[in-house]
């Protein structure tokens, strides 16, 4: 294993010091438990959006804490859900008077951590709301598992109803934009090489010099099947064609396209896929309106990367343009 | 002889657990390696140092000499008052410490207890299967706070199990956890009715617990990270159903020969 840390065991709070050094101007970073928050926190009569997961996904959720978009990030131990009291800390700590949306990616320990934390928050007062992100069309959705995971969305949920909040918004609508998110937004990634996990020090798992894992999940799930390395012409044939028949996203659709690195994949060679991606949809006559490219929700330094569509109306697409101030995303402001 | 669980009890069941999880943690983790995320041992290991942490001070150490205890004076929640709240802030500790999944599931277990140790059985149906007499004594006896009957402990018990079924939206069979701590509740409820001594009833719960655990190897997984393996996970025995079973089997070591610190827990 080669990595920038000290030891293992102090990554996850050596990385928080760093954030809490290089944003001190914006954010507020606290520890045991830990939790960060925008710097102007709470504000008054504003819904607060709260999210977190485990570390390893940066810069979700924290390098999305700011004006805009989330008012705190719970950060658990690498791939390891935070605690509820993590997450009543935060939540108790940016609720402005007019209660508090959680947005939880669907894995089974986030989705009962959030749910503990929420119980514990309403016993002392405040409204919240949690919405489940479950976006990734590689997982089958059915009765008899878990659901599907939570992935890119999760990203674009944050920013629109980040956005709807600081626009005045009530609980109620926030909750329900982050729903509307949900239900109109289909991910899915592909891995080339795995990731490592500071504390385990070895590879996940194990992929062949010329094997990607098709349909991988953000912690090194196993998706739909290996296949021989293809093309970035492939690739994203592959990805938008699972996306695009989930929805189903149809022609004449406007969408939002995020094209997401998984942490070891360079800036060229999501462009190679944006621009592949960009043209196939053309070809079907859904038209990219808006997109994001960029690593944005990782997997450590995992090779790879994900790509997440959102069928948008003008409402979502202005509350996407709407200004935003985070150390991760920054425009308008 | 008392025959029921007083916080003392409950401190001995939790360090023997602790132990348990402590010997068994990489068979944990690499059960968990198999269908999970590889750390569930870990994790478990982690929450239950904490809770020996909590336990600081709180009557006997578990062994042999154990009455002189530690001298210093009791750290974190060490002077529960009763065994309700004793059980109530081990499951805030594991709450807080263990994370993943297994977090909220064993510390909605102990929550749940506690809350229901709490209670006053009067008002509850569970009281009907006991045997009248006992039952007296046993209301009069939680009303300070001092001592669970077996019947208030199945209950209390049966409470934890249902809140870690509510928590986990699981259902027997579906290779939980679920698996391990439903038949033991029943058994413990079965052997209430009964009018079984404590040291059987516990006894009959971890043998029902072993059985559940057994039972999950050929089960295909339809909650948590192993569902997502579909047909993949059957073969495999699940992590949280086999750390369940520790947990029961250290009751039945532990308190079986519960009379407060008088027995240094002699295995049966």
């Amino acid at each position: 294993m080669k990595k920038f840390i000290n030891r293992p065991e102090d990554a996850v709070k050596e990385s928080l010091e760093g954030v809490a050094a290089a944003h001190a101007d914006r954010l507020r970073v606290f520890t045991a438990p830990d939790y960060i928050v925008r710097a102007d926190a709470p504000v008054p009569g504003k819904v607060a959006v709260v999210s977190g997961g485990g570390s390893g996904h940066e810069p979700l959720h924290g390098g999305f804490v700011g004006p805009g978009m989330l008012d705190a990030a719970c950060p658990g131990e690498v791939f390891t859900s935070p605690t509820p009291d993590q997450v009543l800390a935060a939540t108790k700590a940016v609720a402005g008077g007019v209660g508090v949306l959680h947005i939880v990616k669907n894995y089974t320990g986030d989705v009962m951590n959030f749910e503990m934390a929420a119980e514990l928050a309403r016993n002392e007062g405040i409204e919240v709301e949690a919405v489940v992100i479950d976006d990734d069309v590689a997982v089958k959705d059915s009765l008899y598992t878990a659901g599907r995971r939570g992935v890119g969305t999760t990203v674009l949920a944050e920013k629109i109803c980040g956005a709807a909040a600081e626009q005045g918004r009530p609980l109620a609508e926030v909750a329900g934009l982050c729903r509307k998110v949900n239900a109109n937004g289909r991910s899915m990634g592909i891995a080339l090489t795995s990731c490592t996990v500071p504390m385990a020090g070895r590879p996940t798992f194990d992929l062949g010099p010329d094997e990607m894992e098709v349909g991988i999940g953000i912690h090194g799930e196993p998706g739909r099947e290996r296949r021989p390395v293809g093309s970035a012409h492939e690739v994203v044939e592959v990805l938008a064609a699972a996306i695009v028949e989930d929805l189903p996203f149809a022609r004449g659709d406007e969408v939002l396209a995020l094209v997401n690195g998984m942490g070891g994949t360079p800036l060229l060679e999501l462009y190679v896929v944006y621009n592949e991606l960009q043209r196939l949809l053309g070809g079907l006559g859904i038209a990219v309106t808006r997109n994001l490219v960029g690593s944005y929700i990782t997997s450590l330094d995992m090779a790879g990367c994900s790509i997440t569509l959102l069928r948008l109306d003008d409402a979502l697409a202005a509350l996407w343009d709407a200004p935003v101030n985070t150390p991760g995303l920054r425009w308008g402001a | 002889m008392s025959d029921g669980v007083s916080r003392l009890g409950v401190a001995a069941w939790l360090r023997a657990f602790a132990a348990a999880v402590a010997e068994e943690r990489e068979h944990l983790t690499e059960l968990d390696a198999a269908i999970g995320d590889a750390d569930h041992g870990s994790n478990m290991d982690r929450g239950m140092r904490a809770v020996l942490g909590k336990l600081e001070g709180l009557g006997a150490a578990g062994g042999p000499g154990a009455p002189d205890g530690p001298a210093a004076p009791p750290q974190g929640d060490g002077g529960a008052a009763d065994v309700g709240s004793l059980l109530k802030t081990v499951g805030m500790t594991l709450v807080s410490t263990v994370g993943g999944a297994a977090g909220p599931l064993y510390g909605t277990l102990f929550l749940e207890m506690g809350k229901a140790a709490g209670r006053d059985p009067g008002a509850e149906g569970p009281a009907a299967d006991r045997p009248a007499g006992e039952g007296r004594a046993a209301q009069g006896a939680a009303a300070e706070g001092a001592e669970l009957a077996l019947p208030r402990w199945a209950a209390a018990f049966a409470a934890g199990v249902e809140g870690v079924r509510a928590r986990g939206k699981a259902e027997l069979g579906d290779k939980t956890m679920v698996d391990a701590l439903a038949p033991a509740a029943e058994a413990l409820r079965a052997a209430a009715a009964a009018g079984l001594h404590l040291a059987e009833a516990l006894r009959l719960a971890a043998a029902a617990a072993e059985q559940g655990m057994k039972a999950t190897t050929p089960l295909v997984a339809r909650k948590g990270r192993a569902s997502y393996l579909g047909a993949r996970s059957a073969g495999h025995q699940d992590p949280g159903a086999t750390s369940s079973w520790l947990l029961l089997r250290a009751a039945a070591e532990a308190l079986a020969g519960d009379e407060g610190e008088a027995r240094p827990g002699a295995p049966p």
